[in-house]
């Protein structure tokens, strides 16, 4: 774990990296995630100060963007397509079985700290779904066994 | 040896990546050199992973290739249990026009030589020595229009641009490709990145734009990782640079952000909420600058029809819909895949004989074509041909051309909720129709499912105010899912249905 004076100097120089761009927020708010698994509370006013934003407003994007976290997510994130094309494949059956197999629902951790179970709306594997994404890798035609890709 | 194996997301997602190691182990355990080349995919996504060896009469495919299969591949190809004979002579690949997805699958999507070789560049090249003018006249004179959704003639947008007063503009591609049975903005991304480059950098020529973002988004890790490397070699050629660069940016997961004034205030960092439009984002798009935003697929076909003249583009196709377009058909079908042809096949040769009909080998019982904001069509749509005008002559539309197809174990009331599920999730809330009226549309269709017919037309209702009353297509669009479900399948939506079961 980082010590507070560890993570500013941290941001900083994620803002650093990026403050040139047209546009810096998203690219910004991205390297904070990557670094940190999460965006940390404390970096949303020295985000907003550097960028002369207020807080509310670097909050507010924060929060619009389901890909942004606010809390720190399982040891593995199990992303499952839920749209149309896996539906018409099974994937809500497949779904189904997922949940009842971690016994957490959609956005929820299970106790253990081990898998943070998220839905996705298409990972553009719509002829092999349904599809899944494991970590970050791909998987096509999955089924309810890839719960054992994220049982460590 | 010269062995290609796909770097595309739906190879790797079912195995390409463990497939190539295998290849590369087993070659040095052999002892045999190996050239392994990682391309883009053919589109023909039951086939994957589709690996291919060259030999002097052309590329022999085998697939679907598995760990297990590879030692055979070192032991007289055409003998392998999996060889599927020439990859140019499978069925699938015949019946195709491929103007747009030409390379996409034949050449090594980061060689520039490679691209070159496949007539990469001569669409730039001869815009180079055009005016400005005469660039958006040969676009315009294509007929190419918007394959974003809208249909928007493209020429017309960058004449806009072009003429609109001020010394900064952008280029922006929607590369956010949100729609469900839609992957062809990203396998082109993932196999011939430098074709978007390449229409990005003559859009720019043609408006006076020296600036060019591709909002990719986040779904898409190989797309992303594609493109910024083909930046970065397009840089290093001198194809990019002072008069024209282009830089990756990556969304955050808001299917609302495909909406280009979305986009372009998620492009500024701003929450992903809709404009209000005019102005135009050719007039006043980012940064408040005349700004043509455009999806990847009508970028990406501007090269060809530079290089080989409007002419030729607008020969393909069918009443106003010209050239060709990238069908991606998907969901429980047999052949899966990008089919890219010209305009005017008929539903029913797409489904039943290009898709050879459901996985599941049941009965097609709804095709849903343009995404999750596109109508569902029963079979007695299949002769409508596939074309902007025929479509919305069906109460429906083409949007991306994305086909998702279901059998008839579907339940179409699921569906239509799904739909109004969707849209509360995405809508951005700026405007109440989507925002609420989402909600509701839930909560009507519960009661419909519960046996509640008194409630069906107030979904009618409901979805005429979400049509006239949305700021964008989420909203407004969303009823097209609905309403076609409960038009077409009215048995889904009867108290009768839990009965019978
Ligand atoms: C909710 C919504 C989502 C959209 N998503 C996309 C998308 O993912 N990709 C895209 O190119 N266009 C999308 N569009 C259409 C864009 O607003 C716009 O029409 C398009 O980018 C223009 O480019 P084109 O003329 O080349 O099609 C979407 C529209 C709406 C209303
Ligand atoms: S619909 Fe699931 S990957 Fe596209």
């Amino acid at each position: 774990m980082l010590d507070s004076a560890d993570l500013s100097d941290r941001i900083a120089e994620i803002i650093a990296d990026h403050q040139g761009l047209e546009g810096p927020l998203l690219p910004i708010l991205h390297a904070v995630q990557a670094a940190f698994g999460h965006i940390p509370q404390p970096a949303v006013p020295q985000i907003a100060n550097a960028l002369t934003l207020s807080k509310a407003e670097v909050h507010g994007v924060v929060t619009f963007y389901h890909d942004f976290r606010e809390a720190p997510a399982g040891r593995h994130i199990l992303k499952l397509c839920r749209a149309e094309a896996c539906q018409a494949m099974g994937a809500d059956r497949v779904a189904g079985a997922i949940k009842a197999a971690l016994g957490i629902d959609w956005h929820e951790t299970t106790a253990d700290g081990r898998v943070t179970l998220e839905p996705v709306f298409c990972l553009g594997l719509c002829a092999c779904g349904p599809a899944a994404m494991v970590d970050g890798r791909l998987v096509g035609r999955c089924d309810a066994s890839v719960v054992l890709e994220v049982s460590a | 040896m010269k062995i290609y194996v796909p770097l595309d997301s739906a190879a790797v997602a079912l195995g390409a990546d463990a497939v190539a190691e295998a290849i590369v182990t087993e070659a040095a355990r052999r002892g045999v050199t190996i050239e392994l080349v990682r391309n883009g995919s053919h589109g023909m996504v039951w086939l994957e992973p589709l690996v291919e060896i060259a030999t002097d009469a052309g590329r022999i495919g085998i697939g679907p290739m598995t760990v297990a299969d590879v030692p055979a591949l070192f032991g007289g190809i055409a003998r392998h249990p999996k060889a599927l004979g020439l990859v140019e002579n499978l069925p699938w690949m015949k019946g195709q026009t491929r103007l747009t997805f030409a390379r996409v699958g034949v050449i090594d999507p980061l060689s520039l030589a490679d691209y070159r070789a496949h007539g990469g560049m001569v669409g730039l090249d001869r815009a180079k020595a055009m005016s400005k003018a005469e660039i958006v006249a040969e676009v315009t004179e294509s007929g190419l229009r918007g394959r974003g959704g809208a249909g928007f003639p493209t020429g017309i947008k960058w004449k806009t641009v072009s003429e609109a007063p001020g010394e900064r503009k952008y280029i922006v591609c929607n590369a956010d490709e949100g729609d469900s049975a839609t992957f062809a903005d990203r396998m082109l991304m993932e196999g011939d990145p430098f074709t978007l480059i390449e229409g990005m950098a003559i859009a720019g020529l043609a408006t006076g734009a020296a600036k060019g973002f591709v909002y990719i988004r986040s779904e898409y890790p190989v797309a992303i990782r594609i493109m910024e490397a083909a930046v970065r070699l397009a840089r290093e050629a001198a194809i990019l640079g002072a008069q024209f660069d282009i830089e990756i940016r990556v969304g955050a997961g808001a299917y609302v952000c495909g909406e280009e004034t979305s986009l372009l205030n998620s492009l500024e960092g701003k929450r992903g909420v809709v404009r209000a439009k005019p102005p135009l984002p050719a007039l006043e798009g980012f940064m408040g600058k005349p700004t043509v935003v455009n999806n990847v697929i009508s970028l990406a076909s501007v090269p060809v029809i530079l290089a080989k003249g409007a002419a030729h583009y607008k020969d393909f196709g069918l009443g106003r819909s010209r050239g060709t377009i990238p069908l991606q058909i998907a969901g429980n079908v047999r052949f899966g895949g990008l089919y890219e042809t010209a305009f005017g096949l008929t539903l029913g040769q797409i489904v039943d004989d290009i898709a050879g009909g459901t996985a599941t080998g049941r009965p097609v019982k709804a095709v849903q074509v343009g995404g999750p904001l596109g109508a569902y069509h029963p079979r007695s749509d299949f002769a409508t041909p596939f074309g902007y005008e025929e479509f919305a002559g069906q109460g429906g539309l083409i949007g991306h051309a994305g086909l998702t197809i279901f059998d008839d174990s579907a339940d179409m009331l699921a569906q239509a909720r799904f739909a109004m599920e969707f849209c509360a999730i995405e809508s951005c809330g700026k405007c109440t129709p989507c925002r609420i009226g989402a909600v509701r549309g839930v909560e009507t269709i519960d009661r419909i499912a519960k046996g509640d017919a008194a409630a069906i037309p107030l979904l009618t209702d409901l979805c005429s105010t979400m049509k006239s009353g949305s700021l964008c297509a989420l909203g407004g669009f969303t009823p097209y899912p609905v309403l076609s479900a409960l038009t077409h399948f009215p048995d889904d939506f009867t108290p009768a249905k839990e009965a019978a079961e």
